[in-house]
């Protein structure tokens, strides 16, 4: 008899010969070959990545641009990737990270819209960037706690409730927060410091003006270009505010503006003739 | 002897297009005590009658808070009440969890008129044998819902359930326009009271005892007066009895003690429908309702 655990019971082979598995089928082992059994395997990195977002508030609203590359490793795979994702009529998500988690929020997303917006709608009670942002934490939070991370940090833009304007982050672990001036990846060392010389207190954005805060985020998406292996001179653009005149207390008129294939301008590249290796010449 | 036979269960439809089960779960509202809602611009009253089995017990629940923003009132069956309420409740609650967003009160009524419509359309089930008054104050303004067993909801400006709720549906008609335009909470629930004394039955008052009032509105979250509570609203009617009764009616005051029994027999005998029917030979006396298809069906 083999006394092998996995094989305990069976007529040992140097005796009676190869088993056949095929007897009164009792056998399990063509099943144990089959793919069904292989272990089922959580996220344990990105694959095709989409670098920074980058986004602040302004005066009457928020502005916010990612752009169109899908990396796969350190190759430039895809550069027709959107990333800024529209929900509801006046709310946009931006998301960095892995692009095949990307999509299945793009999903979450678009089936949150019809739950909320669509289903028993009476009109009123428009799902805003709190609500979605709130929804979102919650599923990036339960799957990094089944150990299976949604791989993305995101950025929620959009209104709160009162008419001001919204702006919050969650990433992988479920970590939220907020600021007038937020960035993913990359952009939160290269971009944040550049939009904090034009926001430096989280309610100096109440000064600023739309131009002013588009100049700024060009300007990041430029740097962002230049020092990030990852990033690309193509990006989209998404800005949403409410119209109103000074002084007026009528319902603001919500616009909410997407900007497809821009291009990062004004490059100069007369720095790099001067760059070899890696770092900073060692003299 | 006449049987219905078209009244077994409630995915039976008779003959001439009718569900009895659903029909006689609408009956059961008719016996539970009154409850009445109204409302303004920006605000919500309910205002409900409690009854108490007998004269040493407590008087049953009438009006249950559901969130800051929300609550209701009900009519019949009072633990078939409780599921639904501990429902809604369930639902606010994720709402605030999941959306960080009260409940819609819109969303809130078709949420349990879907679970009361499913009852009528599956088998060995039984409707829900309560009328609700969904009171809600949301983004969208102040809003009355009545919720009934056989899943319909519909948006009042004012609405009345229950035992002889007719008299406080024709006073609220009555004074729509005055309470649609009102801007005082206060007023508010005097015309509510007013509504709710309405459908009182002869000898019984409205005391702090057995009323029951709930406001909710813009800046004010969702409040319950009851017992001692209630009694500062009592003081703003001109009479706590019924308009009907009132004319020659000076002994008023002595029947304050028994007036709970009192109200209960009579209600009981003014109603005399569900329970009788279930015992089939008595089902002639059951509601006018079914007459009809009876006829029709056991000839």
């Amino acid at each position: 008899m083999n006394h092998d655990p996995f094989h305990w019971g069976r007529p040992s082979q140097e005796t009676y010969g190869g088993y056949n598995y095929n007897i009164a089928n009792a056998s399990n082992h063509q099943q144990e070959s089959q793919l069904d059994n292989f272990p089922k395997v959580h996220s344990q990195q990105p694959i095709i990545t989409g670098t920074s977002v980058v986004s602040l508030k302004f005066k009457h609203g928020i502005i916010m641009a990612a752009d169109n590359l899908g990396s796969y490793g350190s190759l430039l795979r895809f550069n027709n990737l959107e990333r800024l994702i529209k929900v509801g009529s006046q709310t946009v998500v931006g998301i960095s990270g892995d692009i095949s988690d990307l999509q299945q929020i793009e999903r979450i997303l678009h089936e949150l819209e019809i739950e909320q917006e669509i289903y028993d709608s009476d009109g009123g009670h428009h799902l805003r960037a709190p609500h979605v942002h709130e929804y979102l934490s919650k599923i990036l939070y339960n799957r990094r706690t089944k150990m299976d991370p949604l791989w993305n940090a995101v950025i929620v833009g959009g209104f709160n409730d009162d008419g001001t304007p919204f702006l919050k982050y969650i990433d992988l672990l479920g970590v939220t927060y907020t600021s007038s001036t937020l960035a993913t990846g990359f952009g939160s060392h290269l971009a944040v410091p550049l939009l904090r010389q034009l926001i430096p207190n989280d309610i100096d954005y109440e000064n600023i003006e739309e131009d002013e805060a588009r100049k700024v985020l060009e300007n990041c998406m430029r740097v962002l270009f230049y020092r990030d292996a990852r990033a690309s001179d193509k990006y989209s653009l998404v800005t949403i505010k409410s119209e109103s005149n000074e002084g007026e207390s009528t319902p603001k008129k919500l616009s909410y503006n997407h900007e497809t294939e821009l291009k990062v301008e004004g490059q100069s590249w007369k720095f790099a003739k001067d760059i070899s290796g890696y770092g900073s010449k060692q003299l | 002897m006449f049987r219905n036979n078209y009244d077994n269960d409630s995915v039976t439809y008779s003959p001439t297009g009718r569900l009895f089960q659903v029909e006689y779960a609408l009956e059961a509202i008719k016996q539970g005590s009154a409850a009445v809602g109204l409302v303004s611009k920006s605000h919500v009253v309910l205002a409900a009658l409690k009854r108490n089995a007998e004269e040493l017990g407590s008087y049953q629940k009438k009006i249950i808070k559901i969130d800051d923003h929300m609550g209701v009132a009900l009519a019949g069956l009072a633990p078939d009440a409780r599921v639904l309420s501990n429902f809604l409740r369930k639902q606010a609650m994720s709402s605030k969890m999941i959306y960080n967003r009260p409940l819609s009160t819109s969303k809130a009524v078709l949420s349990i008129a879907d679970k009361a419509q499913e009852n009528t359309q599956s088998y060995g089930s039984r409707p829900y044998g309560v009328g609700l008054l969904i009171a809600g104050y949301d983004e969208t303004g102040a809003h009355l819902y009545e919720f009934q067993p056989s899943g319909s909801v519909l948006e009042y400006y004012g609405a009345a359930i229950g035992a002889r709720s007719q008299a406080g549906r024709t006073y609220l008609e009555r004074n729509l326009d005055t309470i649609l335009e009102t801007d005082s909470v206060e007023e508010l629930i005097v015309h509510g009271l007013n509504a709710l004394r309405d459908t009182l039955s002869q000898d019984v008052e409205l005391t702090f005892k057995n009323t029951s009032v709930s406001v909710v509105g813009k800046d004010s979250d969702f409040k319950i007066y009851d017992d001692e509570e209630v009694q500062q609203w009592l003081d703003k009617l001109d009479s706590v009895s019924n308009a009907r009764n009132r004319a020659g009616d000076d002994d008023a005051d002595d029947n304050n003690e028994n007036q709970e029994t009192t109200e209960e027999t009579t209600t009981t005998t003014e109603a005399a429908t569900t329970e009788e029917a279930s015992n089939d030979d008595n089902a002639n006396e059951a509601t006018d309702a079914p007459a009809e298809d009876r006829m029709e069906t056991d000839e």
